[in-house]
Order: structure tokens, then C-alpha cells, then sequence
């Protein structure tokens, strides 16, 4: 009987920011969308309470069906049998009630029979199932990939696919090969068009792929012979109903061990070509990996929140030296830490998804009707702030779910390494956050332009200028302070005028980049609700902790001394 | 394909299953002021039976039939969200007090209006009363058939049922034809989650009294979407003897209530050898708490 939607008041306080109106109303096309179809909202009330209650189906059908499962799926596992996946029961049992729910294909238009939920709900959804259960929401969260079918390909295949999805037809995105892993420029997987069946016929190898065996994938391969980087790639859709892909095996992981990990063997299997060729990677994989970043980035704010939980709760049961352990100052120290970092992390969640929302409905509109020109440049502003916030979110919220899970171990000492706590799963399958979908250093990759551009510091700027309560006028004093020593870490960086002297520093200058910022969105949540004050005022303590040990870093180190970090081979 | 015509009764209950020391009255009544209405729980595994039998049958449709207070418009509102196609709401001071034969009298009575039915599904019980008596009145009152305790449909074909009873001894399966009243077990599939979709486009279907109390702003659409308006029947709208009703109509008195408060005073863990089992059964034996 357990509702992780209702019993967790900081989730309704994102899904009802100021920015949403303008969210919802552009996703609804200013609520002509109910003339149409019945379910679609009347006004923006009518909206956000049909958020609010189908997310309490969320937090319901997770409580009380996903959760519970979760423990058994673990031990239990996929396996493949005649080169197909077969789920753990767990992962059948989730997958059907979720589906019952009619929680498949939630951002996809009313025509293709999604519920057109903006994205700030369908990632709150993220959230509520990866605390559930963190390997699971691997599996329903592939749902992301029909946004990129829905973005670029042909209305026929739209038709065709989307509706599929919303049935509950799962998916998977065919990347990676063994040897193209972070480098997808290296893809090998070949596609040839063949004259005769009037169809591209895939041939080759997909390593470590996500629900490889799913209904409808996404499959990065190589269309134009002779080539040898990205420019030679396509996207196409492959139909599991049409066959010619068998699951040579399962890899055997650390964590989130009920999402089958694949190695897929092509062999002529027929596909259909996504939008152009030559542009799978350049542009279809890079939006198709964004979206699965802010995925991810849902998945580590929900793995934060299962493993404060976890921590709290036994902390308060735990008694040692006479006393429940959560009295001890190391103790409560730390899960104060835990919460302040689940509540940045989770902040900043919301915050890139609104970005995203913002961009992306535009751009959707802008295929109806001609944007006007304050509409175009809202676009582009937004889709700046999606660019740089993206990567800034996964690599920020990934790591700490780690340092979260670490830490709910340590509160739960010996039993903690014991598989008769929860804690232990959790700790195995955050592991994976930072690393997948890109790993933290790639993400410091993707975010150091809006480090050198300038354009993290232009929003600290407008987060700087917004009117605040007077008695948090101090907090934001501090964070004044801390800016101004960012901005001169980044000149002494930037002035170095060396790539090598950058990409060295990039991880230290994105981190205080990130911690000026969620401190800043802490703040203007406590101006709108007291519950974040706490929160706000301890990680602002050790968000100048962290910035200034950064910047002495920076301080003291020259272009000259990289070489004493450099081996030899 | 046959497609069938499902009443299945419904009782929004307080929720008995986590009371605090507040939940009795000085009286000895339930104070339903302090208790969440919930969807009886076995009614969900009615519902659950109703709608697998559409998901079978397409064509079918499963109507709600729940006796209460304006209020109870919200158990035919969860069974909408869950493929449920509607249902009445009866209600009116008339029925207030009703035990369970004035209960099953009225319901009766606005089943005879509803039409042909082939299958009436209800819960074995509600946790309020826990007498399991409605179900079969009201198959004695319409003289239908009956098979109670049901955990399972087990085939449906053109008129006949095999059903599986869960009985204190053991599982029954029993053939029969319909049409029939079955009363369906807790230990039945639990219902289906609420569809987001479904509560999308129903969240607004309401009955007369609950439009005029909320003061709805969108009144155009009850006259354009007749599936968004629950048919709200009161004393008027059915046949019925006045005398059958009501408190008039219950032949039931409580005469007095007590708080019974189970207290073991020690326990024992007996580990699961068979020499320990047979100990225990010896001792058990012998003071006569078995056999």
C-alpha cells in the first residue's frame, strides 16, 4: 500500500513550477487539442491534474508492484534461451501493470495514442521507478527512443511504430560494438541496400545493448561503404516481427542485473532507413543521447532518494552505545549531506527538463506553423541552456547516487555487505550512472562549452538577479562570492590558452560550475517553500567547501607541471 | 462471438485494515469520519473477474451497482479508470440503516431495471460487515443461480461457466449455466491498476447531485459526452414495497457491541523438525485445543 508519488511532497513541488504554464499550454497548442481527443486536458488546471494523478498511478503501481519485485529480479536475472531474452518474472510481472497503467509512450502525441505529457512528468515518472527499482526503469524508460522516431522520422513510420509503443511494445537503441564504445565514429555494423527486396539489409555485431531483444530498435550501422567515420552513419528502425537478429548472450554485471546487457548478431536483417543518410550520428544519435542522458540523470535521482531513504530509516532503528546511531554527529552529518545532495541533484533534474520541454515543443511547433521570432529565439535560448545543462545533470546527479549509495552502506556498517539489505543492491546498480549513456568524463566533454562560452555564468547571472526573500539574502551573498572565484578559476584557465591546459581542469571547472548552480535553484526553492531551506543552507556550506578547494587547485597549478601527471608507454 | 452483459456489485467501505485508536466510536459504531471510503477490497477481485471476461469477450461491458451515500459515485468512477463501463449509484435517505436483507431487497429491485444480465459479480464480503450475505440474497431475490466463493473463471462458453471455488477444505470446480450470481474470494487475481488514459477521459463522469454541489464550469460537456454522466437512482426510480426498506426493512438489531482485545500472554518458536511437530502436536492434544 505504499504510493512513492504521494509520499514524497518534494516531487509535487517541481511537477508545480511557475515555468509549467507555459510548458503545458504550448504542448497542448493552447488546449485546442480536446475538441479531438477526449482525454486531453481542458485547460491548465485540467493539465496538472491529470500529472498529478496519473503520476499517483505511477507512485502506486511502483509502491506496491515494482518495488517488491525488485529484490527477486536481482537474484533471479534474464536469460537467453535459443537466442532470445527471457525477463526475470519480476521484470514480465512490472512490465504488464505498467502497461495496464497505460504508462507506455507518455511524451508521445494524443494521434499516435501517447498521453502528450511534457517531459518534466514523464522524467518525474523516471524518477519514481528507478527508486523502485533502478535496473527495471532501463526497461520502460527505453520508451525514450520513440521521441527520436517521433522527431525525425517519416509520418508513415510514425504511423506505423509510435502506436506500437504505446501498446507497450518495448525498445531498445543498437549504439555500441566492440570496438566503437565512447568512440561511435568507429561503428562497423554494415547496411547495404538491397535492390531486389527493396529493403536495407543490416549485417554485423551490436555489443552491450540495453534490452537488445526489445520490439522496435533504434540501430546505428554504417550505410556508406568505404567510409571511416561518423559521417558514414545512419539511423535505422529494426522490427523485431521481421527477424534476422538472435542474442548471442547476456553479460553477466555488477548491477541493475535485471536489464539484459546484449550482443546482437545481425545476419541480412531487414530495416528501414530514419531520416537521411549520413546523418545517424551527427544528428539523430546526438538527440537520441541526450534524451537518454536526462534519463539517466532521472534514474540517479531516484537511486539517490532510495538509498537516503534506505539510510535514514535505519538510522533512526539502529540502536548502538544506547542510543539510535542517526544521534551521533557522524551519523547525522552525513545523511544531512545525502538529502542536501538528493535535493541538488534532484532540483537540477527538473530544471534541465524544463529546458528541454521548452525547446523541444517549439520545435515540434515550428513543423505546423512558422515560429515568430521571439518564439525562435525562446527556442534557441532554451536549447542552449538543454545543451550544456544536459551533460551537466547526468554527470553531476550519476556521481552522487554513487556517493549516496557509498554512504548508505557505510550507515548500515556490517549488514550494509550483507544481500539482507536493499542497500546492497542499490550500491550495485548506481554504479553503472556514471559511466553508461556516457561516462562523467565525457559528460565534463559535452558541458565545457558552457564553461569557456561563458554561458553557465550568464544563467548563474539571471539566477543571481532573481528577487528573494531578504532573510536569504546572505545565503545568496555567499554564492556572489563563490561565482566571482569561479569566474577568475576559469580565466586563469581559459587565458592559459591551451586545449591540454582545459581538458585538464574541465572536471574541476564543470563541478563548481555545477555546485554554484544547484546551490542557486536550493535557494529559490526555500524562497518558494521552507522545506528546501535546510537542504539549501547545507549544501551551500559545502558547495564553498568544494568550489574553493577546486579553485586553490587551479590557483596553484601552471601548464608547465602537467607533466609530472603524463606516463610514458 | 458472444458478448455479455456484467452488473458488478460494489460497496465503498471505510478502510478497516489500518485503524487507530480513534477508528471506534464511544457507541461501538465505526466512525467512518476518520476512516478513508476505499473500493471493498474483495469488490476489486469481482471487478477483476468482470473485466477479464471483456478482455475475452470484446462487447462485453462490466456496470457497477453500489448502494450509498453520493460519495459512493467514486467506487463507479475507480472501476472506469480500470475498463469499467459505468454503472448506478443508488441512493437515498430511504435506504439509509439497511441490513443486509433490506440491502439485497433494493438492490434486487434496481437490478430488474438494468436491463439483461448475464453474470452479477460480486465481492464475497465487505470488511465493514464481513456477513457475505448480500451476494446470495440477492441471487435468492431474482431467483438466479448462484456459486459463491469463486477464485477463478475458469472457461466461458456460450452459456455455461466453470468456475473454481476456494472452500476451507479444499478447491471445487463447478459448471454452470448462466445466467448467475457468483461472489467472488480475496485470494482471487487482484484487480488491474487504473489506466492513465481511462482516468484522463472519466475523471469528470458524474452523478446530478455531485454536478450541482461542485459547481462544475464545463456543463456543455456533460451534454455533449453522455458517457461523462452516472445515472443517479433514488427510491423513486425502482419498484419497491416501502416495508422491505431501510431500517423498516432490516430485520437485523444490534443489541450490543464489544471491544474484544486479543492478548496472547506468552509465545513459543517451534522449529520446523518433525520430532518438535509431534511434541507439539502430543501437547496439543492433550490440552484439548485440537481434536
Amino acid at each position: 500500500m505504499a504510493n512513492f508519488y504521494t509520499d514524497n511532497s518534494e516531487l509535487r513541488f517541481h511537477l508545480n513550477h511557475p515555468l509549467m504554464e507555459k510548458i503545458v499550454r504550448l504542448k497542448e497548442r493552447n488546449f485546442t487539442f480536446k475538441d479531438q481527443f477526449q482525454f486531453a486536458p481542458l485547460d491548465y488546471e485540467d493539465a496538472m491534474d491529470n500529472f498529478e494523478r496519473v503520476l499517483e498511478i505511477v507512485g502506486e503501481v511502483c509502491g506496491d508492484i515494482v518495488a517488491p519485485n525488485a529484490e527477486g529480479i536481482d537474484a533471479e536475472g534474464p536469460q537467453v534461451v535459443d537466442g532470445r531474452v527471457i525477463y526475470a518474472s519480476g521484470t514480465t510481472e512490472n512490465l504488464k501493470a505498467l502497461n495496464q497503467a497505460g504508462l507506455m509512450g507518455m511524451s508521445l502525441p494524443y494521434k499516435y495514442e501517447g498521453l502528450n505529457f511534457p517531459i518534466v512528468p514523464y522524467i518525474m515518472a523516471a524518477d519514481i521507478v528507478s527508486r523502485a527499482d533502478a535496473g527495471f526503469v532501463n526497461i520502460w524508460g527505453l520508451q525514450d527512443c520513440a521521441e527520436t522516431i517521433n522527431e525525425f522520422a517519416s509520418e508513415e513510420q510514425k504511423e506505423k511504430y509510435l502506436p506500437r509503443v504505446c501498446k507497450g511494445d518495448t525498445m531498445a537503441m543498437d549504439l555500441t560494438e566492440p570496438d566503437a564504445g565512447s568512440d561511435l565514429q568507429a561503428v562497423q555494423l554494415k547496411a547495404t541496400w538491397d535492390e531486389k527486396k527493396n529493403v536495407w539489409l543490416l549485417n554485423g555485431v551490436k555489443r552491450f545493448i540495453t534490452n537488445g531483444d526489445g520490439d522496435i530498435s533504434l540501430v546505428l550501422a554504417r550505410s556508406e561503404p568505404g567510409t571511416k567515420d561518423g559521417r558514414g552513419l545512419s539511423m535505422f528502425i529494426y522490427d523485431k516481427q521481421h527477424g534476422g537478429v538472435t542474442v548471442r548472450r547476456i553479460e553477466h554485471k555488477m548491477g541493475i542485473i535485471g536489464s539484459p546487457t546484449c550482443e546482437l548478431v545481425f545476419k541480412n536483417a531487414p530495416a528501414e532507413l530514419v531520416g537521411s543518410r549520413k546523418l545517424g550520428l551527427i544528428k539523430y544519435v546526438m538527440a537520441l543521447m541526450n534524451g537518454a542522458r536526462l534519463g539517466i540523470a532521472a534514474q540517479s535521482v531516484g537511486l539517490c532518494e532510495a538509498a537516503y531513504r534506505e539510510a535514514l530509516e535505519y538510522a533512526k532503528e539502529r540502536m548502538q552505545f544506547g542510543k539510535a546511531i542517526i544521534r551521533f554527529p557522524a551519523v547525522y552529518e552525513m545523511l544531512s549531506l545525502m538529502k542536501a545532495k538528493l535535493d541538488a541533484s534532484r532540483t537540477l533534474l527538473y530544471e534541465t527538463a524544463r529546458f528541454v520541454d521548452m525547446y523541444k515543443t517549439y520545435q515540434h511547433i515550428s513543423e505546423e506553423r512558422d515560429l515568430t521570432r521571439d518564439e525562435k529565439d525562446e527556442m534557441r535560448r532554451y536549447q542552449k541552456l538543454a545543451d550544456i545543462f544536459t551533460p551537466l545533470a547526468k554527470g553531476m546527479s550519476s556521481e552522487y547516487s554513487n556517493q549516496l549509495a557509498y554512504d548508505a552502506v557505510q550507515i548500515h556498517g556490517g549488514s550494509g555487505f550483507m544481500k539482507d539489505y536493499p542497500v546492497e543492491r542499490i550500491y550495485r546498480d548506481a554504479r553503472i550512472t556514471s559511466i553508461y549513456e556516457g561516462t562523467t568524463q565525457l559528460q565534463v566533454v559535452a558541458a565545457i562549452r558552457g564553461i569557456t562560452t561563458g554561458a553557465f555564468l550568464a544563467r548563474i547571472r539571471e539566477y543571481e538577479a532573481e528577487r528573494i526573500s531578504p532573510k536569504l539574502e546572505y545565503l545568496k551573498r555567499s554564492l556572489i562570492i563563490l561565482t566571482d572565484e569561479y569566474e577568475q578559476a576559469v580565466k586563469k584557465v581559459v587565458s592559459a590558452d591551451d586545449n591540454e591546459f582545459i581538458d585538464f581542469h574541465a572536471r574541476r571547472l564543470v563541478e563548481m560550475a555545477g555546485h554554484i548552480i544547484m546551490s542557486y535553484l536550493l535557494l529559490l526553492d526555500s524562497n518558494r517553500e521552507e522545506m528546501f531551506l535546510r537542504s539549501a543552507k547545507n549544501y551551500i556550506t559545502f558547495a564553498k567547501a568544494q568550489v574553493k578547494a577546486n579553485s586553490e587547485f587551479i590557483r596553484v597549478s601552471e601548464l608547465s607541471d602537467i607533466g609530472s601527471y603524463k606516463f610514458e608507454l | 462471438m458472444k458478448a455479455y452483459n456484467i452488473i458488478v456489485l460494489a460497496k465503498q467501505v471505510p478502510d478497516t485494515r489500518n485503524v487507530g485508536k480513534d477508528a471506534m466510536k464511544a457507541d461501538g459504531t465505526v466512525n467512518r469520519a476518520v476512516l478513508p471510503a476505499i473500493f471493498n477490497p474483495e469488490d476489486l477481485n469481482a471487478l477483476e473477474q468482470a473485466l477479464r471476461i471483456k478482455d475475452q469477450f470484446p462487447g462485453t461491458t462490466v456496470k457497477i451497482l453500489t448502494m450509498g451515500p453520493v460519495r459512493a459515485a467514486e467506487i463507479i468512477r475507480e472501476a472506469m479508470f480500470r475498463g469499467g463501463d459505468g454503472g448506478v449509484l443508488l441512493t437515498d435517505r430511504a435506504f439509509a440503516g439497511s441490513d443486509t436483507l433490506a440491502t439485497s431487497y433494493a438492490l434486487g429491485q434496481a437490478l430488474k431495471k438494468m436491463g439483461e444480465i448475464d453474470l452479477i459479480i460480486a465481492g464475497r464480503q465487505a470488511i465493514d460487515g464481513d456477513t457475505a450475505q448480500v451476494g446470495p440474497q440477492v441471487a435468492e431475490k431474482l431467483k438466479m443461480l448462484q456459486v459463491t466463493y469463486v477464485e477463478e473463471v475458469k472457461e466461458l462458453k456460450n452459456d455455461t461457466i466453470t468456475l473454481k471455488r476456494r472452500l476451507d477444505r479444499g478447491v471445487e470446480t463447478v459448471k454452470c449455466k448462466l445466467p448467475l450470481v457468483i461472489t467472488v474470494n480475496g485470494t482471487a487475481p487482484e484487480c488491474r491498476v487504473r489506466n492513465a488514459k481511462l482516468l484522463m477521459k472519466y475523471k469528470r463522469a458524474k452523478t446530478v447531485t455531485e454536478l450541482q454541489k461542485e459547481n462544475e464550469d464545463y456543463t456543455m460537456l456533460y451534454t455533449n459526452r453522455p458517457d461523462l454522466n452516472i445515472p443517479e437512482w433514488t427510491v423513486n426510480d425502482i419498484e419497491t414495497d416501502a416495508s422491505q426498506l431501510g431500517l423498516t426493512g432490516s430485520p437485523t438489531k444490534v443489541k450490543t457491541i464489544e471491544n474484544v482485545v486479543l492478548q496472547a500472554k506468552d509465545s513459543k518458536v517451534i522449529s520446523d523438525s518433525d520430532e518438535n511437530i509431534e511434541n507439539m502436536m502430543i501437547e496439543l492434544i492433550k490440552s484439548h485445543t485440537i481434536g
